[in-house]
């Protein structure tokens, strides 16, 4: 299986605080990675190092080289904005634009930048929601704003937009923390169908979710990568005692 | 008493106190008001808005010329003032994180409480003596737009400010340029802020005096022109208070009156703008709507 994402000796920092310390990470293709570990330890931090948004944040740098199949997307020749089109991301809290009917979230990144052709805008519509399986629920109500819908309607909104743009891989930041468990299921489906054709990598706090849905998880700690492996091999038989403390809910 | 009276007690002590300091607020706002209205209206008719002031004090002239010029003043100030403010707010909020944008928010807060007859001056020195224009249109609208700058930019900034970072991140992950970003996403969604912030650098601009007095100057006359002194309705009130004429005096009042109601026709105007427009963009939506729910 080839590596989609690979990072090499990867630091980040905001001001004075060492938030991610020299990770090498080979993220499969075509697969779903989770990155578990407890609050503060960077796993936010890691995935937003890799489509470029760890930046966007005041004081905040990187060192070290994120390789997105073989190209370094911190070498100088990178445009962060095309980074970001190959690489979605999907955040904690649904963000759908307020000032956007549901239509204009899902063709956003298009139109921001500059497609105004409607029969491919309308085609992008229709795909990407029902990609994201919202399509049958919003269907008729296309011109209704963005945020009039649900909180887990919202989030797959926000997974549609993502899809719009064609992305290679989705990185997404807890986006079942706020949502009810019905919701929850809905996205994990999605998850599922999504990755023929995407590599996905998610951050969470649910161990059962990364348990259910991922094909390989990270354990971090502190910043730093403790262990990384087959899904089943890190919860059944890790090699860190510290994996199996955390996991087990004895840590501290 | 018990602990639980005691609290009723001072409860309503407080809120009572807060609400007499209202009232007392309220006061001076509503006999100005009611002072204005009372003194103006009798000067209201259609010769007093649409004659021009000949400055004797005779029956039958008006301040046609000075509302108008007021009108100009305030146009071409916002002309200058409101791209540049607006302009400045969004670099300092979207840009500004460096010691340029902490420079400039400093410049903005003095320049905000500037004394504006300072601010006149500045215009006067600029345009009038050394640019040598001479008392004109341009210059006053020069002075306002400087006082409008400061204010514009405040509160487009505070605007930006308002706006989630979530949705800042989120077009931004969506590959959306930097630029687009802000254009597209945070003015749409800061948008109702930044009306507001130049609806009030707007207003307040409409009712300076000094910095007129040493910029436009005053004119009896109807004028177009940007190069030649104007008249405004600021300082017909000033020039008319000063003279002994009850008639004058009168057009004074009535002039007051005309300047409130300029600044409350503006401000409702603008809201029911803005309102028709959020429809009209909605019915645009509509189409593509019954486009993509035949399909469905």
């Amino acid at each position: 299986m080839d590596d989609k994402i690979v990072t090499q000796g990867l630091n980040a920092y905001f001001g004075d605080v060492h938030a991610i310390k020299g990770i090498d990470i080979h993220i499969p293709s075509n697969a779903i990675t989770a990155i578990i570990g407890p609050s503060g330890c960077g796993k936010s931090t890691l995935i937003r190092c890799m489509n470029r948004m760890h930046e966007v944040m005041r004081g905040a740098r990187v060192t070290g080289k994120v390789l997105l199949d073989g190209q370094d997307i911190y070498s100088s020749q990178m445009d962060p904005v095309l980074v970001r089109t190959k690489v979605g991301m999907v955040f904690q809290k649904p963000n759908p634009f307020p000032t956007m009917s549901i239509y204009d979230n899902v063709v956003a990144g298009m139109r921001l930048n500059g497609e105004r052709n409607w029969r491919k805008l309308d085609a992008v519509v229709e795909r990407s929601l029902k990609l994201a399986a919202l399509w049958d629920e919003v269907k008729h109500q296309l011109d209704a704003s963005g945020v009039s819908i649900s909180g887990g309607q919202q989030q797959r909104l926000c997974i549609a937009r993502a899809l719009a743009v064609e992305p290679e891989a989705l990185l997404l930041d807890e986006p079942c923390s706020a949502l009810d468990p019905i919701a929850t299921a809905k996205i994990e489906d999605l998850l599922f169908d999504l990755k023929d054709k995407y590599t996905i990598v998610i951050v969470t706090h649910n161990m059962q979710q990364a348990a259910r849905v991922a094909d390989f998880t990270a354990f971090m700690y502190l910043g730093e990568l403790v262990e990384f492996g087959v899904t089943k091999k890190v919860f059944e038989n890790p090699d860190k005692e510290l994996t199996e403390k955390y996991i087990t809910g004895r840590f501290g | 008493m018990n602990t639980y009276e005691y609290r009723k007690l001072k409860n309503t002590l407080a809120s009572g106190l807060a609400l007499a300091c209202v009232i007392l607020a309220l006061i001076p706002l509503i006999y100005i008001l009611a002072e204005v209205v009372m003194k103006g209206a009798p000067a209201m008719s259609w010769e007093f808005l649409t004659r021009r002031t000949t400055g004797t004090g005779e029956p039958g002239e008006g301040i046609g010329n000075a509302i108008f010029g007021t009108l100009l003043l305030v146009f071409y100030a916002a002309l200058i003032g409101l791209p540049i403010g607006i302009l400045t707010g969004i670099y300092v909020s979207e840009y500004g994180n460096n010691k340029l944008g902490t420079i400039v928010r400093f410049f903005n807060d003095v320049l905000a409480n500037f004394p504006s007859i300072v601010v006149g001056l500045l215009a006067y020195a600029l345009v009038v003596a050394y640019l040598n224009v001479g008392f004109s249109l341009i210059a006053g609208s020069v002075a306002l737009a400087i006082i409008m700058i400061p204010i514009v930019a405040n509160t487009t900034e505070e605007a930006l400010r308002m706006v989630p970072n979530s949705l800042r991140e989120g077009a931004l992950a969506l590959g959306v340029p930097r630029w687009r970003t802000v254009l597209k996403v945070m003015l749409a969604n800061g948008r109702a802020g930044i009306v507001t912030g130049a609806l009030l650098a707007v207003a307040r601009v409409s009712g300076e005096t000094a910095p007129l007095l040493l910029t436009a100057f005053y004119s009896s006359y109807w004028s177009l022109s940007p190069t030649e002194p104007i008249a405004s309705l600021p300082l017909t009130i000033f020039r008319n208070f000063n003279s002994p004429s009850e008639v004058l005096l009168q057009q004074a009042w009535g002039a007051a009156l005309v300047l409130i109601l300029l600044v409350l026709t503006l401000n409702i105007g603008v809201r029911l703008l803005m309102k028709s427009k959020a429809k009209k963009s909605k019915a645009v939506k509509m189409k593509w709507m019954t486009r993509l729910s035949r399909k469905a």
